[in-house]
């Protein structure tokens, strides 16, 4: 009893003070730590998702009329949760590392930013486009289907090889999709090259419902999406399959697992996820270009998979919670605080911080905070802060 | 089509395939060394390379600051920067080897395969962070010395000037020396033996570990020797330029046949020749359909099809599966 009130109090003084100190940074984290807090509270299962299902349906909303930016976070939190959740299964539960899941990403994003921007009147001629805007929910579609084609045809090359080879391959053929996305304005202009494409149209919403708040409920409502599926993966006899060959390839194979048609089953359901999302974003961004693609951004969510604990399901939403808060709010708004202590003339120890180097910007470390994790994550806890409970289960022996 | 000018661009084209083939074959050194011993991709070898460059660019700038770039004979400036790089970049890698390999040693394979590529971004900002605060600028221009950038002419069509002459010297003249030093020389021995076999290695007597360290050493210098040239070469660098030419080097490797240091050198020049050839000749021969920028697609591509079709490669003996 004492618990549920803990957790029920916790969870709306935060919401309380988000509303009260809209601005501030660190009492949006509080907020968020407060659902952790709630998830992992020793209350009643009823009451647990009860809370979770207020703060993400009720307060997150709500916290978005105080400041649109959070809803804006909230929703790349629930693009790449759902990224890291596909990359999951690649990586965590088939054990196949995969270095260029962005390129799925970008399949899904370029198949409606095509078809449903102005650009496609240029590849086939005449002025059908773009799509009206209910399309797009067919298109979410199309690109979970494209996207799982594409992971098909990468699949079925690269299956003979293993382990780091097969890193490597992955990871070129991501940086392949991106160097055609960049290229492909001639001699067809596909994907107008560097420029990208413009303007994507957006489905119209229902009720009227402002544009960021919408995207915030497909998001919430695709990740759940997956996250059911990932569930009934992991426990159905494919996700077995997979843990099988993760362990021990020679074994499975023994034990009459189908491999090939397994990895590509992993393949397939992993960049299906990612294309899903793809047609989201590009709808939300409007605007697209190959920018968005890199490796960077593979890196990115293979950190936030290994941060969470590969092939775990909470660790991957956390994992990629943590590492979207990190590159969005924590630097950036470091970056904030040090510009203004800047124009503040703040000295520390007799040096002005206003003597800085301009090229110095914090926000724009990303790639040593993924970094920082990867190293630290492998050396100190492989299993991730939330371990799978099989693997937890293994480690305890 | 322009015939004529297909065949006048041609040894010119050549030159270029040939001066990057040498680099990517003192890169692939590194690669190709490290997984000989430890049948583990050094991810981090492309930030071991640039890190050379960087060191390389801080000297010249340092002696140019006090006078004495001019002032100083030019092979004396140039062999003290490569000697700097080739310390600096060899002491890294060994130095990401004890921290972020070594723990990891025995771990599954994928395990230190990610490590390294944390220590791969960790290091690329790492560069940017210190060049930031240093020259408040991270892409940095490798300040020019008049003699290198003399040219003379061979043909009527065809020139070459002397920083080419020096890299492909430079180059050839490390490769022949790690040559001697791996089969030459009872450190090389030993490497060679830790190669084959750890356990019966360490039974001969052999200190296993100090012959680790000193592959990444010799493979680190020869990335860094790499970055050096690559700074004189290109000009220009920044903490993320080494990525590319990191993956084109790694793709030598594996062309050349993983493990195997003459494979490493036969690959990288293939690879150099093939790219500076289809980056000259796509364009033209497409009408400009395709660009320039499809040579990365093209050595990709080459890596693909090398790893399926023929995993050990052009000189390589066959790759052991390891769970």
């Amino acid at each position: 009893m004492i618990h549920s009130l803990i957790a029920v109090a916790v969870l709306a003084l935060s919401a309380f003070a988000v509303a009260t100190f809209p601005r501030s940074v660190l009492v949006f984290l509080l907020f968020q730590g407060s659902l952790l807090f709630v998830y992992k509270a020793r209350i009643p299962e009823r009451l647990r998702w009860g809370l979770l299902a207020i703060a993400l349906l009720v307060l997150m909303p709500a916290i978005g009329y105080f400041n649109s930016y959070y809803l804006e976070v909230a929703t790349q939190v629930g693009i790449f949760v759902a990224l890291a959740l596909g990359l999951n299964i690649v990586v965590g539960l088939a054990g196949l590392l995969d270095l260029g899941y962005v390129a799925f990403f970008a399949v899904g994003a370029y198949s409606w930013a095509i078809f449903g921007s102005p650009h496609a009147n240029i590849i086939f001629g005449g002025e059908g486009f773009p799509l009206a805007g209910w399309w797009f929910y067919v298109f979410l579609f199309v690109g979970l289907g494209t996207a799982a084609v594409t992971g098909i045809l990468l699949g079925l090359p690269v299956l003979r090889l293993h382990g780091d080879y097969l890193a490597i391959v992955t990871l070129g053929f991501g940086e392949v999709i991106r160097v055609l996305a960049n290229n492909l304005d001639k001699p067809i202009n596909l994907t107008n090259g560097p420029k990208g494409i413009t303007p994507i149209s957006r489905p119209p919403t229902p009720f009227g419902m402002p544009y960021g708040e919408y995207f915030y409920f497909l998001a919430l409502a695709i990740v759940i999406a997956v996250i059911i599926a990932n569930r009934r993966l992991e426990d159905s006899h494919i996700g077995r399959a997979w843990e099988a060959i993760r362990e021990d390839e020679l074994a499975a194979r023994s034990m009459g697992v189908p491999l090939v048609r397994m990895k590509l089953m992993a393949f397939a359901c992993g960049a299906s996820f990612a294309g899903v999302m793809g047609v989201l974003f590009s709808a939300k961004q409007v605007f697209i270009n190959p920018e968005s693609f890199t490796f960077l951004e593979s890196i990115g969510v293979l950190a936030m998979v290994i941060l969470g604990g590969m092939g775990s399901i909470p660790g991957a939403i956390v994992g990629a919670t943590v590492v979207t808060v990190l590159n969005l709010q924590v630097l950036k708004g470091f970056s904030l605080w040090l510009n203004e202590l800047k124009n503040a003339g703040v000295t520390i120890f007799g040096f002005s911080l206003a003597d800085l180097p301009t090229q110095f910007e914090p926000a724009k470390y990303e790639r040593m905070v993924f970094g920082i994790i990867l190293v630290l994550m492998m050396i100190f806890r492989p299993q991730g802060i939330f371990p799978a409970r099989r693997r937890q289960r293994e480690l305890a022996h | 089509m322009d015939v004529e000018l297909l065949i006048g661009i041609f040894p010119q084209v050549l030159l270029d395939g040939i001066i990057l083939g040498f680099m990517y074959a003192l890169i692939a050194l590194g690669y190709t060394m490290v997984y000989g011993v430890l049948e583990f991709i050094n991810f981090a070898h492309s930030e071991i390379f640039i890190f050379g460059a960087f060191v390389g660019v801080e000297i010249l700038l340092g002696l140019k600051s006090v006078g004495l770039l001019d002032g100083l004979p030019w092979p004396l400036v140039l062999l003290l920067v490569l000697a700097a790089g080739m310390a600096s970049s060899g002491l890294l890698a060994v130095t990401v080897e004890r921290i972020a390999y070594r723990p990891l040693r025995g771990a599954p394979r994928l395990i230190p395969l990610i490590s390294a590529i944390g220590i791969s971004f960790f290091l690329q900002d790492m560069i940017r962070l210190f060049e930031s605060l240093w020259h408040n600028a991270f892409n940095l221009v490798y300040p020019t010395m008049d003699v290198l950038n003399q040219r003379f002419e061979l043909t009527e069509t065809i020139d070459v000037s002397v920083k080419s002459l020096v890299v492909i010297g430079a180059a050839l003249l490390m490769l022949w020396a790690l040559y001697l030093i791996v089969n030459r020389t009872k450190v090389g021995t030993a490497i060679r033996a830790v190669a084959e076999d750890q356990a019966a290695a360490s039974l001969m007597g052999i200190d296993v570990n100090r012959i680790i360290s000193l592959t990444f050493l010799i493979g680190g210098a020869m990335g860094g020797a790499a970055g050096v040239l690559f700074g004189v070469q290109y000009g220009l660098i920044n903490p993320y330029s080494g990525f590319i030419p990191g993956l084109k080097a790694f793709t030598a490797a594996v062309l050349g046949g993983i493990g195997n240091i003459p494979g490493a050198m036969l690959g990288g020049l293939v690879l150099g020749l093939l790219e500076a050839f289809a980056a000259a000749y796509l364009s033209l021969l497409t009408n400009g359909a395709f660009g320039a920028e499809y040579k990365d697609i093209l050595a990709f591509s080459i890596l693909i099809l090398i790893l399926i079709f023929r995993p050990k490669g052009l000189l390589g003996e066959i790759v052991r599966e390891r769970a």
